[in-house]
């Protein structure tokens, strides 16, 4: 298994016109999240390598933020004024730069050195590295931090620029969140949204039976955020809530985005065995015939 | 020479460089309204009531929360800003390596990491508030510079340079107080030692609140015939190698004089370069424990950094160096 260009093979999807209707919206993001899964599948297993467990849980988010919500392009990567989103749980790298690809921050040809020697496309993002990476995340709770940094940033300039984190759910039991949370609400962050991806499995077992995060929407309020709950793969859900915050001003938003780790492959959907696996040749075949087959988004 | 030895050094007024630290960086930032400040409750013993009072919104205060300090304040680099955390050395150093780490060196962010108090300023609070593990434990992160002040005068001319100047940096600011060792128009440079005295016996190397107690041996080797060498070396990482590979060539060894650990710090970079460029001899003098209960100058007394300590040490490399 060696991973080449001739596994980089996702079309370039960009971003709708502005004034384009919910519906193309929706449609343009099914469609997106579909490819971004197909190349990330490929990339994981040539590569024999990656976290597509997680990666497929996070895909649906991924591909509303960059597809449609977040005012960001390649031409703007580096305004000061871009929204910026920071991907705290990074081990799902691959899912990014793949987003990254699909949406033109990279070339899709350069997801064939993913993990390779010297790669920009290190196991974890680099910002340094890879147009479009806001932070070198790794280790759990770091993310959640940085965005209130930036968040508190746009305040100070007066700024309506936006500051979105994805973490993951077990990241949660990161001490590191709760203190970012306390300052959040503190300095009324209403232009930050925390998204958890919420898909109750960590590496080896449920959250609940690890260290469990429940009652998460009521510990979420009591640190002062507006919690929302949504399907995280319904692509309308997803980009009604994250194209309206702030829901209360003054607060800052937390979106519980509901998901399953693998989704929506049969045998690696909400199953604690894909945090890390590789799909061998029969698994990825299956896997690449169920995606064909997949539409919208819909579980 | 930009040093102001007068009959000796012990006798100058004192300073606690914390005054030095917030006068300057209110300049700093009434010059550039992207210096913000970031502390973690630390407002009163960083000394920065009257930069709140400044600037109010320009003090952010995450509360008793390190980790999220050091992480804020990489945001709000990304957000164009140029933050000062400030914070005792303790618990910045410890309680946010990891964030020190990923968030600021291989984030390679323009934070600007303040360590309060460092060293065994806090005395008698004993070793969960001493600092002396600060250098070593940042020392060994790729990326980050570490400068260590000397005085009111170093310490001012250290943070402008860090205002200027992109990327990571960790500064320590001392509260024990010190006497000037620089003249007023002292400027700052990354990696380079200052020769604070001249001499070709031995040579001692040192920084931060020990420089002049270094200075200070120096005088009572003087009155003995030992000519001894006096580098400042404020500038832990990236190391002045060319400097010490000199020391160890023409003098008959190396006493490294430090307020910390005496593994991995100053001691250990001077020794790294010694043995691999010009083996020679050198002598550290730090930290080799937790310290017992005591006060400050009490504790760098007892462990050999004081005047007669250092100057006994350079005496025994220079008598059997010869």
């Amino acid at each position: 298994m060696t991973l080449t260009v001739e596994h980089t093979t996702m079309p370039v999807l960009g971003r709708l016109p502005v004034h384009s209707s919910r519906a193309e919206q929706i449609a343009h993001i099914a469609e997106a999240a579909k490819q971004i899964r197909i190349q990330d599948l490929k990339l994981v297993h040539h590569a024999g390598a990656g976290h597509i467990g997680g990666d497929f849980s996070a895909i649906d988010i991924l591909a509303t933020l960059y597809g449609a919500v977040l005012d960001i392009s390649p031409a703007t990567v580096n305004d000061p004024e871009r929204d910026r989103f920071i991907l705290s749980k990074g081990h799902v790298a691959g899912a990014l730069y793949t987003t990254l690809a699909a949406f033109g921050f990279l070339p899709v040809e350069e997801l064939a050195t993913f993990l390779k020697p010297l790669s920009a496309l290190n196991g974890h993002p680099n910002r340094n590295k890879v147009a479009g990476v806001e932070a070198n995340t790794g280790p759990l709770g770091h993310g959640l931090p940085i965005a209130v940094g930036h968040a508190l940033s746009a305040k100070l300039d007066v700024s309506l620029r936006r500051t979105y984190v994805l973490v993951g759910d077990g990241e949660l039991q990161e001490g590191s969140n709760w203190e970012a949370m306390m300052a959040a609400s503190q300095y009324q962050l209403d232009r930050l949204t925390v998204i958890v991806d919420r898909n109750r499995l960590q590496q080896g077992a449920t959250t609940k039976e690890t260290n469990d995060l429940d009652p998460l929407p009521e510990k979420a309020a009591a640190f002062g955020f507006a919690v929302v709950e949504v399907n995280g793969h319904d692509h309308g859900e997803l980009l009604d809530v994250l194209s309206a915050v702030p829901f209360r001003p003054g607060k800052p938003t937390f979106v519980i985005a509901h998901t399953h780790k693998g989704h929506p492959i049969s045998f690696m959907s909400n199953n604690v065995a894909w945090h890390h696996r590789v799909p061998d040749a029969a698994e990825y075949q299956q896997a690449l015939t169920e995606l064909a087959r997949y539409d919208r988004g819909r579980v | 020479m930009t040093t102001i030895v007068r009959t000796s050094i012990a006798d100058q007024p004192r300073y606690d460089c914390r005054d030095a630290y917030v006068e300057t960086l209110a300049e700093l930032a009434e010059a550039d309204h992207r210096i913000v400040g970031v502390v973690n409750d630390s407002v009163g013993s960083s000394k920065l009531n009257s930069f709140r009072k400044a600037f109010p919104d320009r003090l952010i205060n995450v509360g008793i929360a390190e980790q999220d300090m050091v992480g804020v304040a990489s945001g709000l680099a990304n957000g164009g800003r140029i933050p000062f955390v400030s914070a005792a050395s303790c618990f910045l150093t410890a309680r946010a390596l990891e964030q020190i780490k990923a968030d600021v060196a291989y984030s390679n962010t323009n934070v600007k990491l303040c360590g309060m108090s460092p060293g065994v300023a806090y005395g008698e609070l004993g070793p969960t508030h001493h600092s002396i593990e600060d250098i070593a434990w940042l020392r060994a992160i790729a990326g980050m510079r570490i400068i260590v002040p000397a005085d009111p005068i170093e310490t001012a001319a250290a943070l402008r340079w860090a205002a200027s100047s992109e990327g990571p940096v960790f500064i320590r600011v001392s509260r024990m107080s010190v006497p000037k060792v620089y003249a007023d128009d002292y400027e700052f440079q990354l990696g380079k030692a200052i020769t604070v005295r001249e001499g070709n016996d031995v040579t001692v190397i040192s920084n931060g609140t020990v420089l002049w107690r270094a200075l200070a041996a120096a005088e009572r080797l003087a009155e003995e015939g030992i000519s001894a060498r006096v580098l400042s070396m404020p500038t832990v990482k990236p190391l002045d190698t060319d400097a010490v590979v000199a020391a160890a060539r023409e003098t008959a060894g190396i006493v490294t004089a430090e307020e910390a650990v005496s593994g991995g710090g100053l001691g250990g970079a001077v020794a790294e370069t010694v043995v691999q460029h010009h083996p020679a001899r050198v002598s550290i003098l730090g930290f080799p424990e937790f310290a017992p209960t005591g006060s400050a100058g009490y504790l760098l007394d007892r462990y050999g950094l004081s005047a007669e300590g250092i100057a006994d040490a350079a005496r025994k490399l220079f008598k059997t160096g010869k």
